[in-house]
């Protein structure tokens, strides 16, 4: 599987893990599916996950009815959702796994304090039991 | 004839539709005939006991269901129920 992401998208997902570091960031990520799945718009959400945000991210229910709307009135499509592994690699966790939803791209980024490490991608396997990770491109 | 919004993954198991039209008097009546109408939403929506999963919310209009009278919510020709799935995650290692 392929996943392009605009240059403008990587550069905004990697400023916000840098911003919330070593916080956990997250958001919603848009695009079209036309030749191949194609992210060209992002936007942040606050984590709010109770008490310690270092190790997890949760995203409100109001804050994701909001984002399904988004899509709706721009006539785009909610793709998947990024976040950050503060000191950590941007490899998919249990954690990541038991949450996922089927069809979206789940984007992850290593961040550091001074740096962004990688960007990488992951979607749940039709099974339900695994990821299969994606091949990025900008 | 309340109006379920599909979220976006689980568009695929309710025919690509973004919105299912189901009519029923009450939020547990709504589930089950959406879930007789597109029974591969089923196992997203319902736990083994055929009760709606704990971590699925779903918002009458603004308000989370539970808030109001849970499964006996009652829904109305103009209601509009949204299905919101649960996003959270997060790495795996230990704090330093």
């Amino acid at each position: 599987m392929k996943l392009r992401i605009q240059k403008q998208v990587m550069s905004e997902i990697f400023r916000h893990a840098m911003a919330d570091f070593p916080d956990e960031c997250c958001g919603f990520l848009y695009g079209t599916e036309e030749g191949g799945r194609l992210i060209h718009d992002v936007r942040r959400a606050p984590n709010a996950r109770q008490g310690d945000k270092r190790r997890r991210f949760t995203i409100d229910p109001a804050d994701y009815l909001q984002a399904e709307t988004f899509a709706r009135d721009n006539g785009v499509s909610l793709l998947g959702i990024y976040h950050s592994h503060p000191l950590h690699p941007a490899i998919a966790s249990e954690h990541d796994l038991k949450q996922a939803m089927p069809y979206f791209s789940y984007v992850i980024v290593s961040v550091f304090e001074d740096r962004v490490e990688e960007l990488r991608s992951f979607r749940l396997h039709d099974s339900g039991q695994h990821f299969e990770e994606e091949w990025v491109q900008s | 004839m309340a109006t379920f919004l599909i979220p976006t993954p689980l568009r695929k198991f309710a025919g690509n539709q973004s919105s299912v039209t189901v009519s029923a008097e009450r939020m547990d009546q709504a589930i089950h005939t959406l879930v007789a109408q597109h029974p591969d939403l089923g196992r997203h929506l319902l736990d083994p006991e055929r009760n709606i999963r704990s971590f699925v919310r779903i918002y009458v209009g603004d308000t989370d269901f539970r808030e109001l009278q849970g499964e006996q919510t009652p829904l109305a020709d103009h209601s509009v129920v949204s299905i919101i799935p649960a996003i959270a995650g997060g790495c795996e290692c230990n704090l330093p």
